[in-house]
């Protein structure tokens, strides 16, 4: 019922916050109709829109991050969170109360992305969904992510944290917009130890329905996911504690 | 039984110590003021009492349970209304008084009664479909208690509540409180010498940690010989210094 009620309140506050909806929604779609543009005037395959929604997908999730991290940020400033852990609020609640609301808010944007590029030329097939679910353990790491720099850093910290270099990190070391392997060097070497390329190489696989080679990027993303969320629990529970 | 009871309450930071063996008693339905200057441990001494800090060494008893250990049913007894107004900015008003009849774990039907009563006494009926962050401080200030009397609680803490107020919103404000007297147990910190004096039945005054005079506001007049309760803050605070 707590979980219920505070879940609710997030996702309000997120969701009624202009900014949230021009960046998490808006930003993704100008891209991918920006890229889809530039690609049909060029004539090699650069933004083939079969590679660049399901990437675009991933990229869309560092906002995720930003959201959550902002909220977070705000109620410890403005002391809404002290009120309330003066309630009979458990730890518990709190921690689902801000990650759930955020998957489905996920789901909606990835499928945005999707929809967009119907417009594109992308072929909707059954993949989509099994892109959707695939995307689970992404979402959650970005989550995750929100979680924990929400629990440490002030608004402004988490405007240049998460708004600008995770948004950054995310979008030039996933390869979505070239490829990695004509950067190569410890580009590539760093992009391969981070999980964003992965979880594009995920997304793309999934989508293309290749599924025999997903695991070791499944498994990429999922154990960033897991350790992003456990660091995002000991942190949320330390500052709770102070 | 009193309703609140600290025995050698104390709060160190590192070296600092923050409330030095505090020893105060309050009764049931009693209007308490905590003033000092800046520093002085007021602020630490109520988030101590409310559970939002553990205390070094000594104990608080909350209607006989130890904020130590039994936080959890000390939580069952309080509202805390926190410096900062501590609203949710995109929720309304009632949502916002909903929200906190949620993590209350109230029912359906007594979300509608609570909200429905704060509503009609704190008269936020005008602003109740206005979201919360548009208000003006006053506003704020006055859904800021409505929602720390949400649980029913039997001990209310007020940190500042009138601060950046102008004179008309305080003086709205001071009748809230008022008409909380005999109901429900109040603990304030302000540094408006005169809304202690216009408002609390008994004050006690802090200086480095440590309560250095208690009694009524003529009390504390009379015990220093000064004819303004601002001379007699000044001279307890001066000679406590000495």
């Amino acid at each position: 019922m707590r979980v219920l009620t505070f879940s609710r309140r997030t996702g309000k506050e997120i969701l009624r916050d202009p900014l949230s909806v021009i960046f998490g929604l808006g930003f993704p779609i100008v891209l991918i109709i920006l890229l889809s543009a530039i690609q049909a005037n060029v004539p090699v395959s650069i933004f083939e829109i079969n590679a660049l929604a399901p990437g675009m997908t991933v990229f869309g999730l560092s906002f995720i991050s930003l959201f959550s991290a902002a909220l977070i940020a705000k109620d410890r400033e403005s002391a809404l969170l002290q009120r309330l852990y003066a309630t009979p609020m458990t730890a518990r609640d709190f921690i689902l109360g801000y990650s759930l609301p955020l998957l489905p808010i996920a789901v909606f944007q990835s499928l945005i992305c999707f929809i967009t590029g119907l417009l594109f030329g992308l072929k909707l097939k059954a993949t989509v969904f099994y892109a959707l679910l695939f995307g689970l353990p992404a979402s959650l790491f970005f989550i995750a992510l929100g979680l924990l720099f929400g629990s440490v850093l002030n608004q402004k910290q988490v405007g240049g944290i998460c708004g600008a270099l995770l948004t950054n990190l995310t979008a030039w070391l996933s390869g979505i917009w070239f490829d990695l392997d004509l950067v190569g060097g410890p580009f590539k070497t760093i992009a391969d130890l981070l999980p964003f390329s992965h979880a594009v190489r995920l997304q793309q696989s999934v989508f293309a329905g290749e599924f025999s080679g997903i695991f070791p990027d499944l498994l990429w993303v999922a154990a960033y996911a897991a350790a992003a969320l456990l660091f995002a629990v000991i942190l949320f529970l330390k500052q709770m504690r102070q | 039984m009193q309703a609140i009871v600290t025995k050698d309450l104390t709060k160190r930071y590192g070296k600092i110590t923050a409330v030095d063996r505090l020893n105060l008693s309050i009764g049931q339905g009693e209007l308490f003021a905590l003033l000092g200057v800046n520093g002085a441990g007021k602020t630490t001494t109520i988030k101590m009492l409310s559970c939002l800090t553990r205390p070094t060494d000594g104990d608080g008893y909350l209607m006989g349970k130890s904020i130590v250990s039994e936080p959890s049913a000390v939580k069952r007894h309080i509202g805390i209304s926190p410096q900062e107004t501590a609203v949710a900015p995109n929720l309304t008003v009632l949502e916002n008084l909903e929200l906190m009849c949620g993590v209350q774990g109230f029912s359906k039907i007594k979300t509608a009664e609570k909200t429905s009563a704060l509503i009609e006494d704190f008269g936020l009926g005008i602003i109740r479909r206005q979201k919360a962050g548009k208000l003006s401080g006053g506003w704020q200030r006055r859904l800021s208690i409505a929602m720390a009397l949400i649980g029913e609680p039997e001990i209310l803490f007020l940190d500042e509540p009138t601060l950046g107020l102008d004179v008309i919103a305080r003086s709205e404000l001071w009748d809230t409180i008022r008409s909380l007297k005999g109901k429900v147990t109040t603990v304030l910190t302000t540094h408006y010498l005169e809304e202690a004096e216009a408002l609390c039945d008994r004050i006690g005054i802090m200086k480095n940690g440590k309560l250095v005079a208690l009694g009524s506001a003529r009390t504390l007049k009379a015990d220093t010989g000064a004819e303004t309760f601002e001379d007699a803050f000044i001279k307890i605070v001066k000679e406590a210094g000495e």
